[in-house]
């Protein structure tokens, strides 16, 4: 599977224990920063009811959906308990040069 | 054998059913639900779900309860409690035993008074067959009057919107949302619907709901006739502890339990709507919620204690309703609030934090499009959680992150 790198935004502009929506060619992810400083990046809608979970709150490995507060772990993108049962897709990130890219395959 | 028994298979019941298993209760589990469904989410009803579904938006598929070991009984209603024999006797003759039982039958709405029953133009809204009942005499240009100003009416008014009907709301108070919510937000809430074409008539007193064969009538206390091809009455649920009471477990509005969950009967449970239960955050009062987290938080709750815990009920109340593109979220409860200040956020979304006369945070009330107000909503309840007296000017400037606060 070929996998190509798009670049999202500056390391920067993600805040420490947040997420921010990254739409690209018709998709819409959700890319995190994690309090130690690691960047996640995983489908942007809640598997509930297909809600931007960007909105939501990041509280250490866990995004909080901001409608109904069904959690994901977003490192792993598994469904942490009602009202969410199914599992978020998540990929691959890189930062390089002060940018951060994941991979959409 | 231990068999736990969970009358009433809504939100609150499943919940518990699977959390029993995630905790590792390895004896039976039967659920047993009055209605023909699997248990189904409710607040589509006035939303989405009653523009849209033929099938109610299930809480989990056949496949999930089989999986897990439960046994799912519908269309079983449970007539009688035989405390003494520890069974349930349902209304066909079957009788289930158990070794500790759960009741969350839930609430169903307040009726009007004098209303004609079984009329097909004056319904009511709890269930999926009432939906469908609601959706199909819906149409472009039909006119729907909404009895009641509170959540479940004004969603109505506004899927109704949506579907093109012509819709009228008459609420007996001087305003919508009296109960609970603010009125600067209940006033954002009124002029939406205004916007888009609801008339809103408040401080109405209805007389009487009449069905005259060929459309409803909705009788106000000038004696003028407000005519509507169907009339949904949504004035408030009650809670239904019948089966309680018969068996004589203590009821005080709702079924009376201890923050454990527990009734007046060791090994009987109570969660969910039908429940009243000692609100930690208000010291102690007794409430009971009509809201969808607190079916399943209490849910989860019950299982940890039906098998021996004795955790005690710690959430904050939460609740959100969606009413055209906006969303409102409430946590924790709002009365007895010394001081109130707005924060007001982007695209006209506002939040008012309520503080106690100790500067404690009790509770936040947010509208706004879309989850505009959800993040902030939520750091706030976990401030009320842990008992914060966060600086009031800290509060209302949308330069202070909520997070910091809740570090601090
Ligand atoms: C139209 C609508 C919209 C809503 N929207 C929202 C919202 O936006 N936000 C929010 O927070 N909350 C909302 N709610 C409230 C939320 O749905 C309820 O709080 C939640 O359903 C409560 O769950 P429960 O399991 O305690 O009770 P219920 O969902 O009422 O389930 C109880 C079940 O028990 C069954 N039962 C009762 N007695 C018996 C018996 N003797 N034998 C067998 N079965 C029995 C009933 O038939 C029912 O199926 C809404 C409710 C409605 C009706
Ligand atoms: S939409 Fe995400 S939890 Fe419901």
């Amino acid at each position: 599977m070929s996998s190509n790198w798009v670049e999202v935004c500056a390391a920067d502009e993600i805040d420490e224990e947040d997420v921010i929506r990254f739409d690209h060619e018709g998709r819409t992810f959700a890319v995190y920063r994690s309090p130690d400083d690691e960047y996640f990046a995983t489908d942007g809608l809640c598997t509930h009811e297909h809600i931007h979970l960007a909105d939501g709150l990041v509280m250490d490995d866990i995004i909080e959906c901001p409608k109904h507060n069904g959690r994901f772990n977003y490192k792993t993108g598994q469904a942490k308990g009602a009202p969410v049962c199914v599992n978020l897709r998540t990929y691959p990130v890189k930062v390089e040069a002060g940018s951060v890219f994941i991979a959409i395959s | 054998m231990r068999h736990i028994v969970i009358v009433g298979a809504g939100e609150c019941g499943a919940r518990a059913a699977f959390a029993l298993r995630e905790k590792g209760f390895d004896g039976e589990i039967t659920l047993i639900g009055a209605e023909p469904h699997l248990p189904y989410e409710r607040p589509p009803l006035s939303k989405e779900g009653l523009a849209g579904a033929e099938q109610p938006k299930y809480v989990a598929g056949a496949e999930r309860y089989q999986a897990a070991r439960i046994t799912v009984l519908t269309d079983a209603p449970v007539a009688r409690i035989d405390r003494s024999g520890k069974a349930v006797k349902l209304a066909d003759g079957r009788s289930v035993t158990y070794h500790r039982l759960l009741l969350a039958t839930g609430a169903r709405p307040r009726t009007f008074p004098g209303a004609p029953e079984n009329s097909e133009r004056i319904r009511m809204l709890r269930t999926h067959a009432d939906a469908l009942a609601i959706r199909a005499a819906l149409a472009p240009g039909r006119k729907l009057a909404v009895i009641g100003g509170g959540f479940i009416g004004l969603e109505l008014a506004a899927t109704a919107r949506k579907l093109d009907a012509e819709v009228v709301l008459i609420e007996g108070l001087p305003r919508v949302l009296s109960r609970g919510v603010p009125e600067e937000i209940a006033a954002v809430v009124a002029e939406q619907h205004r916007r888009e074409g609801v008339e809103i008539v408040c401080g109405a007193r209805i007389t009487a709901i009449e069905d005259n064969g060929a459309s409803a009538c909705v009788v106000v206390a000038d004696g003028r006739c407000i005519a509507a091809d169907l009339v949904v009455v949504g004035i408030g649920a009650v809670p239904n502890t019948e089966l309680a009471e018969a068996a004589g477990i203590a009821v005080d509005n709702g079924i009376a339990v201890d923050r454990t969950l527990r009734t007046s009967d060791p090994d009987i449970f109570a969660a969910g709507d039908c429940c009243s239960f000692p609100l930690q955050q208000h010291g102690g009062r007794r409430v009971r919620l009509e809201a969808w987290r607190n079916a399943q938080d209490q849910g989860t709750l019950a299982a940890a204690n039906l098998i021996g815990g004795a955790e005690h009920i710690a959430s904050v109340p939460w609740f959100w309703s969606d009413q055209y593109e906006l969303t409102l979220q409430i946590a924790g409860l709002a009365d007895g609030a010394a001081l109130t200040v707005r924060r007001d956020m982007e695209e006209g979304a506002f939040i008012l934090f309520h503080l106690d006369g100790g500067g404690r945070l009790i509770a936040a009330s947010g509208v706004g499009p879309g989850n505009a107000v959800a993040r902030d909503i939520r750091l706030a309840e976990m401030l009320i959680a842990a008992g914060a007296r966060p600086d009031p000017e800290a509060l209302a400037s949308p330069e202070t992150k909520l997070k910091k606060l809740l570090a601090a």
